[in-house]
């Protein structure tokens, strides 16, 4: 990125002549039409802007998964030539992918930005939480986040969360209020009005923000392919050791043990989303570059977390129930 | 793919898995539109949203297997499909049959992508309605054909109204239960378009349909040959959008958000050497659209100057228009901040101390004459008292004098503000004239307000 560019078109994109003639067809206003992905793109440079205005110290929740990769990239664009104004926090269930943990450092330390990772092991080891007996440590993430959010005196708290992934997502508010217990009271939200956010909060609460909550996932690899943002190589396919449960391939791997009836195989996979190894399934693809995963995603049947999160098959109401005890 | 559903078992017609859509990476290229439906609890609001859902090929295996595995334990039977648990996301909502808040859906046909609010009508239906249609090009009104246009009917359609939404569409749904009977419709489209014109909006779109049959939502239907107008997805295709309705003839307005000064810390990568005196300003084009060289005028400055750059990180642009995200540089080294209006040469509102302004409160604590308010609009807060005018009566359009309105209510106020502000006239520049009340104690939003100048009480 540098200020020495030509100048561009209006919708910053470069010119791709065949679609643009498409778009002209189609769009009733073609001349001064912005596409999805810039006006999607607009908005949450928006938001991101409005938060680090008005807040006292915001962090970003930063997982190395696709959704915060693109929220983080978002943020550089918002601040760009300045570097952007405030960290990234992550909390480390101790099941991540080893890539994952890789990428996120690599990443905090290519944008230059404080990272602040508050471990789950650790309350395990000293006895403030105890693994499950299912062995899933996803909703053991609650305690070291709110800790962490309130040891760093963070007051606004970036994610990556989109309305489209869920149904209780689907109503939360782009700035959704959190109580001092981290809680989130879905039935008393504020009304959100054009784009004035209110983010007055009482001392002790916080703020989390939400700038792609209008993104959906096809809306996040598109974006992600015409910026052309690194990714952690898992969402891409490649050749893994694998185990099928439950109608999903599982890594193998210290956190994801085959019973013995399981057969371990070599089976040529990709990840749709990036959570604990003990959580996250892959799917069988063969997709391994921007286009061919965009034509999977665009074709697919099966919601990215009912494809391949153990954690949301609970119950219908499983990210509700999470989300009113403070989780993401 | 080994994750396939079981969704092909189900019985119901309705529950084939999608055919893949076709719109594979056009996010690119296609252009957005936002729309909220509203309608009261029977009116089929949530068959219609389903419909469109399924219809644009946007509701996966997984989801329609979970719905459909649901209608079945709550009796549907014969492969009914109950579409509002589609929509419904909240426990309470699913336990008590009804929706309580704002959902958001996403989806797209080969033309266009949609983001829709469904708004539940019955419950606070002014707080829903407000939220779902302030940053909506379009409303969908629906009604049940049989009941004729009600109370509700025309409470929704005064707010859409009042709230200036650019494309009104009234759905009347279910049409398929009056037989399709043309001369029965079309006695009902007349009382709709009655009332609509008494509530001022003044070319609603009236779409005679039936969600659950699927008449006039995704093609024009054989059962409805007399009626000339496009189906109800054809129509959402082809509305203009309120910016590309509006970025070239509105003059243009930047509501500075923060001021970018790399001096403080430079983005990884770049040369110092290259941003040393950088400043600009950045925010989000409210309105209208700004080119390399422009006099623009800067509120509270006073001063006109010059847009010598539009920067993004892309890249500097020669013109931008409303909603784009940008960073401007000026010619002249004035002060600028967080608040800052920066308007074309000319166009810059007068800035004022009082709004004379419409009223939306949402809380049951309502809004009185004397309430110490917060007032929030673009990127300014400032502090505000409220004096209640009138209000509305929804039942029979007249205004009555008032000092105090309660939630739900709506009714015009004047309020005074502890700084001049250069606030649009609503009626004629849309969301530069919106702003926002908010209690300064709890923080809470309390009520959503336009300026409205020339419309006394």
């Amino acid at each position: 990125m540098s200020i020495d560019h030509a100048p561009r078109t209006q919708t910053g994109q470069t010119a791709q002549s065949a679609q643009a003639t498409e778009a002209a067809q189609t769009t009733p206003n073609a001349a001064t039409a912005l596409s999805t992905l810039d006006v999607l793109e607009s908005e949450a440079i928006h938001i991101i802007r409005e938060v680090a205005a008005e807040f006292e110290k915001p962090v970003l929740l930063f997982s190395g998964g696709k959704d915060s990769v693109t929220v983080l990239h978002l943020a550089a664009k918002a601040f760009w030539p300045a570097k952007i104004p405030f960290g990234l926090l992550h909390v480390d269930t101790g099941h991540n992918f080893p890539e994952i943990i890789r990428f996120r450092d690599e990443t905090a330390q290519r944008f230059g930005l404080d990272l602040t990772v508050a471990k789950v092991q650790d309350y395990i080891d000293d006895g403030r939480l105890r693994e499950r007996p299912d062995g899933t440590r996803n909703t053991l993430q609650t305690q070291p986040l709110l800790d962490a959010i309130a040891d760093g005196g963070f007051d606004a708290v970036f994610g990556g969360a989109r309305r489209d992934e869920d149904k209780a997502r689907a109503k939360e508010r782009i700035l959704s209020l959190r109580d001092e217990f981290g809680g989130w009271n879905p039935s008393n939200q504020r009304p959100e009005l054009w784009n004035i956010y209110n983010g007055r909060h009482l001392p002790g609460e916080h703020v989390r923000v939400f700038p792609i909550s209008n993104f959906t996932e096809l809306d996040v690899w598109s974006y992600i392919a015409r910026e052309n943002i690194d990714l952690p190589e898992l969402y891409f396919a490649h050749e893994r050791e694998v185990f099928n449960r439950d109608n999903m391939w599982w890594a193998t791997g210290e956190f994801s043990v085959p019973r013995e009836d399981e057969d371990v195989i070599r089976r040529t996979v990709r990840y749709r989303t990036v959570g604990d190894m003990s959580c996250t399934g892959a799917v069988e693809s063969d997709a391994a570059d921007f286009d061919s995963i965009l034509a999977e995603v665009a074709a697919t049947t099966v919601t990215e977390r009912g494809a391949t999160r153990a954690d949301d098959r609970i119950s219908a109401a499983a990210m509700e129930d999470r989300k009113k005890d403070g989780y993401f | 793919m080994t994750t396939t559903t079981t969704a092909e078992t189900a019985t119901t017609p309705e529950t084939t898995t999608p055919e893949p859509t076709t719109a594979v990476v056009d996010a690119k290229t296609k252009t957005l539109l936002r729309f909220a439906t509203a309608g009261s609890v029977d009116d089929g609001k949530s068959t219609l949203v389903g419909r469109l859902l399924h219809d644009a090929k946007a509701i996966l295996a997984d989801q329609l297997e979970a719905v459909t595995a649901t209608s079945r334990e709550r009796g549907f039977l014969g492969g009914e499909f109950d579409f509002a648990l589609l929509t419904d996301g909240l426990r309470a909502e699913r336990e008590q049959g009804i929706t309580i808040d704002v959902a958001y859906r996403y989806f797209a046909t080969d033309r266009r992508s949609f983001i829709l609010a469904d708004c539940p009508g019955h419950v606070q239906y002014t707080r829903n309605m407000v939220t779902g249609a302030t940053t909506a090009d379009a409303v969908v009104v629906l009604i049940d054909a049989r009941n004729r246009p009600t109370e509700q009917t025309r409470r929704h359609l005064t707010v859409v109204s009042r709230l200036g939404i650019r494309h009104v569409i009234i759905a009347v749904n279910k049409i398929d239960l009056l037989d399709y009977d043309q001369t029965a419709i079309e006695a009902v489209e007349r009382e709709v378009a009655d009332i609509a014109a008494e509530v001022g909006l003044e070319s609603p779109h009236i779409i005679p349909m039936s969600a659950l049959a699927g008449d006039n939502i995704a093609t024009t239907s054989d059962n409805t040959p007399w009626y000339q107008g496009p189906a109800l997805l054809d129509l959402l295709e082809t509305l203009p959008s309120k910016d590309e309705d509006t970025a070239d003839l509105e003059p243009f307005r930047l509501d500075v958000q923060t001021v970018l000064r790399p001096q403080g810390g430079l983005a990884p990568g770049l040369d110092a050497d290259d941003f040393r005196d950088y400043r600009a300003v950045a925010g989000q084009i409210t309105s209208g659209r700004v080119s390399l060289g422009d006099e623009i005028d800067v509120h509270p400055a006073g001063i006109r100057t010059r847009v010598t750059g539009i920067d993004t990180a892309d890249g500097p642009l020669q013109t931008a228009g409303a909603p784009q995200s940008v960073a401007l540089r000026l010619a002249d080294d004035i002060d600028t901040a967080r608040g800052t209006v920066i308007a074309g040469a000319g166009t810059l509102p007068p800035a004022r101390k009082e709004l004379r302004a419409e009223v939306f409160p949402f809380t049951s604590e309502g809004l009185r004459t004397g309430d110490r308010v917060l007032v929030k609009t673009g990127t300014t807060t400032v502090k505000g008292i409220v004096t209640i005018e009138t209000k509305r009566n929804l039942a029979t359009a007249q205004t009555e004098a008032a000092e105090v309105l309660a939630g739900n209510d709506i009714g015009q106020a004047t309020v005074k503000l502890s700084a001049e502000l250069p606030v649009a006239d609503f009626r004629a520049h849309g969301s530069a004239g919106a702003f926002v009340i908010i209690d300064p104690q709890s923080g809470n939003t309390l009520a959503a307000g336009i300026h409205t100048p020339e419309e006394t009480a």
